[in-house]
This record gives structure tokens, sequence and C-alpha cells, in this order.
């Protein structure tokens, strides 16, 4: 479980996080939504150690993130950012490769390898472990680095806007692998995503955050309710049920 | 061609040429001329080594190819204590005429000044690598200024003195500075390689090293301190030329095609060499001493950078 207790942060004067506490639990998707600069980024930044935070507590599994090694939480939770700009000649493989870091330290033995191979499978990328990042489609290098997150495979998997400047198709697609990642590998996912019908129609628990704050945490069902978004948007939105999912309608 | 192979070919490019160097018109006093010239070229060894093995780290750093570790000042606080040594004790003051306390004074105060900045820069939070490479541009050119300054008020006489450090020269290299840097090199090396692992994985950028494990700020600011004393060392024995740097590790970078740091330094650092033997070659054998080094090196460079900022522009 990742426990969030009082965390703050601030930017300069300005505060980005304010008290924010949040559970998240084992073996589910949480996504994190709200609109821009509400700081969630800036949260899952902190969960992952990426930036300090100003006050408060992170434990994951009951271990504060500040006083464990850092090999040792690369194997526990992973990370992957907004911008992926590598500008390395970097195949496919290399770059899944770099997963098994924490694990390898630089050497890969065999039980990497296949972990590696496992990974290039598993996001279908088979056919094009070869290629140079930067003759792939945007989709095709997203689900690169996803394959290099399930290299480290970690337990805890932090995507930051993982649909950014995807067509419908990979986002589907992504979302799908990721919906798998939990049910048949047991993993603990947490994304930050902004539309909210992808949220709605994959994730089992949803944190929305507005200026710095918690606006609601819960379910998904909890959440995607008319009060609550207009709550977070300051708009009026339309929730449609389709097949047992919740669809905004927000045009 | 893999680049393990290029690597051997590059070996051997190296290994001719310093043979070429030695043994081109040997005759005359043997006993004096050998030597001389085999200290020569461990010295060019050295230099180019360093500075190429120190570019690679700050470019993987910095992830940024076009940086290379003069934006620390270093050569232009070098140049500065050149001067004010000039300006404050003259030009045949003992520490002007004694090459070893000259070493010892400047490498010294390089390494003192990467130290304090440094110290000052990450201290609290904000360790922010650009902030640094901005301090440190900025503090270069205030060095540069002050040292024009000085130049200025100096007798001219004393003034040709200073400007004959301001450019690289292997020609009156002293043989014990060459030892004494050779075992300091080393000793950096040994501290080098506790952190040589983590090269390759912070080539591909800060949040991503942070996510797999490597201790960014404790490794950073280790990986600082080895570049500063590297070019410290190089830049003291032979003088400024960190701008070969940026030459050759690029050179390496296209030539190699891989990431894998142990074969892009080993390139750079024999490219290095080649450079700096071929260029001392020419020095002495077709100007015959009319120039320096560094100006050719300068040179070659000047036109390789203005053909990767054509070419990176039309990539971007």
């Amino acid at each position: 479980m990742v426990d969030i207790k009082n965390v703050f942060k601030m930017y300069n004067q300005k505060k980005v996080i304010e008290d924010v506490s949040v559970k998240i639990e084992k073996g589910n998707i949480t996504s994190f939504i709200g609109p821009n600069g509400a700081g969630k980024s800036t949260l899952i930044s902190m969960v992952s150690r990426l930036i300090a935070k100003d006050d408060g507590e992170i434990t994951i599994d009951g271990q504060d993130i500040l006083k464990t090694k850092n090999n040792e939480l690369a194997k526990k939770i992973s990370i992957l950012k907004q911008s992926n700009a590598i500008n390395l000649k970097l195949t496919v493989r290399e770059l899944v490769s770099f997963g098994r870091f924490p694990y390898s330290q630089g050497k890969l033995k065999k039980d990497d390898y296949q972990k590696i191979d496992e990974a290039i499978d598993y996001m279908e990328l088979r056919d094009m472990q070869d290629k140079y990042l930067d003759e792939l489609s945007g989709g095709q290098r997203q689900r690169a680095h996803i394959a290099m997150v399930i290299a480290q495979d970690t337990e805890y998997i932090l995507l930051d806007e993982p649909l950014n400047n995807l067509d419908m198709r990979h986002s589907v697609q992504i979302m799908k692998t990721l919906r798998k990642l939990v049910n048949e590998l047991g993993k603990t996912i947490i994304i930050v995503i902004h539309d909210i019908n992808f949220a709605s129609c994959y994730s089992d628990n949803i944190v929305a955050l507005k200026d710095g704050k918690i606006v609601k945490q819960g379910r998904t069902c909890d959440v995607i309710d008319k009060c609550v978004l207009k709550d977070i948007y300051d708009m009026d939105i339309d929730i449609k049920e389709i097949d047992d999912k919740r669809i905004c309608v927000y045009f | 061609m893999g680049y393990k192979k290029k690597t051997v070919i590059l070996a051997i490019i190296a290994l001719l040429l310093a043979l070429l160097y030695i043994f081109y018109e040997l005759s005359g006093n043997i006993g004096y001329i050998l030597p001389r010239r085999i200290i020569k070229v461990v010295a060019i060894i050295l230099t180019g080594g360093a500075i190429a093995f120190s570019t690679t780290i700050f470019m993987t750093i910095t992830n940024n190819r076009i940086l290379t570790p003069s934006v620390l000042g270093l050569d232009s606080l070098y140049l500065l204590i050149q001067t004010v040594i000039i300006f404050v004790f003259g030009s045949h003051s003992l520490i002007m005429m004694s090459s070893q306390l000259n070493y010892l004074v400047s490498i010294g105060a390089m390494i003192l000044f990467s130290l304090l900045l440094y110290r000052f820069l990450f201290k609290g939070e904000k360790n922010n690598i650009y902030f640094l490479l901005l301090i440190g541009m900025i503090l270069g050119t205030f060095f540069g200024s002050f040292t024009s300054f000085m130049q200025v008020l100096i007798d001219p006489n004393e003034f040709m003195v200073a400007q004959d450090r301001m450019f690289a020269s292997v020609n009156n290299v002293n043989t014990d500075l060459v030892y004494l840097s050779i075992v300091l090199v080393i000793l950096v090396l040994i501290y080098f390689m506790r952190f040589y692992k983590y090269l390759d994985v912070l080539a591909l950028g800060k949040d991503d090293a942070i996510n797999l494990g490597v201790p960014y700020d404790y490794v950073v600011k280790r990986l600082l301190i080895v570049v500063a004393i590297l070019i410290s060392i190089a830049t003291a024995l032979i003088g400024p030329i960190t701008f070969l740097g940026l030459l050759v590790v690029n050179v390496a970078y296209e030539l190699m095609k891989t990431y894998r740091h142990l074969y892009i330094i080993l390139g750079s650092m024999l490219i290095s060499i080649i450079a700096l033997l071929g260029g001392q070659f020419v020095v002495e054998k077709i100007f015959t001493f009319q120039t320096t080094i560094s100006v050719i090196i300068n040179f070659i460079g000047g036109v390789y950078f203005i053909y990767l900022l054509l070419k990176e522009n039309k990539s971007w």
C-alpha cells in the first residue's frame, strides 16, 4: 500500500500540494484526475522521489521512501514520466534492458534476459526490438517505455499521462495492457490521466485533485458523479450509463 | 564494423602515431632526444585521455553534447591565476620560473575553486545542474575579463610571457610533473571506478536514472569533482585545451554509434590522443614550432563545431 500522509509542496511561494493524504490500495488501478495545475504530476513525482516534498510522509508497504535505499526502492516502484525524450541512439531492446539495472547493476544475467524477453513479448514489440527509438512512432515508443517499466518488474507502477499524444486505438491498447498487468500479474498501477472517460472505464479507484487539495477520493462509481465533477472542473458534465460504464458527456 | 573492432583500429593508429613521433628523424644526441620525446608522448596521452574522459562524463551528466567542462570556468581561472602571478610577482619570480611550484599552485586553486563552487551551489535542495553551469559560465567570463584587464596594465614584455600561457603546449613539459600527474590521474580513476556502472543509466536523463535506483545527487556531485580534478591536472600540465574534448567526444559518438560508455570513453580518449599526437607532429615538423598545438586543435574544432550546429539544426 502506498500511504501519503499530510504532504506539502511549495514552488517558490506558491503552494502546489497542500496537506494531501491518500491511501492507495494494492492490486488496483488508481487514477489521479483534475484540471491543469492541480498538482497531480507533482504528487506522483514525490511518491517516486523524483522531486522532494516539503513536509509530510510517504510510505510504501510501511517503509518511508526517503529512508529506503535507492536501489531497493527501484525494485519496488517505477515511474514513467510524460516526456521521455531520450537523445541516445538506443534500440527498443536496449531500452528495455535498462529496466533490469536495479537488479543487474549493468551486468545482465540469464534471469535478466528472460525478463527482458517477457517484457518485449508482453508489449508485442518482438518484431521491432532491434529498431532505434527515433525510428518509431509515438505510440510504439510509449509501448517501448512501458516495456522497460515491465522489465523493471516492480510491484508499483506510476505513469504520468501515459496516453499523451496517442490516438484512440493506441490509448485503448495501453489501457488494456495496464488492466492486464493488474489482473494477471497483480501489479498496482497509479496513473495521472486527463481523459475522465478513460479513468471511468479502466480504473478501480479515482483520486480527484484541485488546486493542490483532494476534492474527492474513492471507488470510480463514487467519483464519476455529476456533483463531484462539477466541483472538480467547474462545468456541467452529463453522465450516461452505457453497458455498465459511466460515460461523461462534456462537449 | 562493430565498435569493438573500431576501438582496436583506433588503438593501433594511436600507437603508430606515437612510434612515428618518437622515432621520426631520430638522430644526433639520441640519449637526450629520445627521453624528451617519450616524455612528451606520455604527457600527450595523459592530457588527451584526461580531457576526453572528463568531457564524456560531463556530457553524460548534463545530457548535452555541445557542453564541455570549460563552462565550469576552469580554463579562465587558470589564465587568471597565471596573469595574477605575473602581475603581482613578475615573470621572473620563483613561482613563474619553477614549473613545479606553478603547477601545484594552479592545480590547487582550480580544485579548490570547483569544490567551493559545488559546495555553495549544492547546499540545500536546489541542486539544479544548469544553475551550476550558468554560475560557472558567469564566473568564467568574469575571470576572463579580469585577466584581460590585468594584461592591459602589465609591462609588454611581461604580457608576452602571459600570452604564452594562453595556449596549450607540450614543448616545455616538465618530466617530474608528468610523473606526478600520472599518479594523480590513477588515484582519480580508482575513485571513479565505483561510479562507472551508473554512466549508461545517467545518459537516459535524471528522471529515468532515479527511477532505476541511481542515487542521483550523490553520484553526480562526485562525478563533477572527478571532472574538475582531471581538467585541472590536464590544464596545469599543458595549458587550456578543453575545447579538444568537444571535438573528440562528438567524433567518438558519431564513429562508435553506441550508447555504451566503455566504448565511447575508450574511443574518445584514443581519438583525442591521435589528434594531439598528429597535431604535435604537424606543429614540430611542418610549422617548425611557429605555432602551438592548441591553435591547430581550435581551428579544426571550430570548423567541426559549425558543422555540428548545422547538422543538429537540421535534425531538430
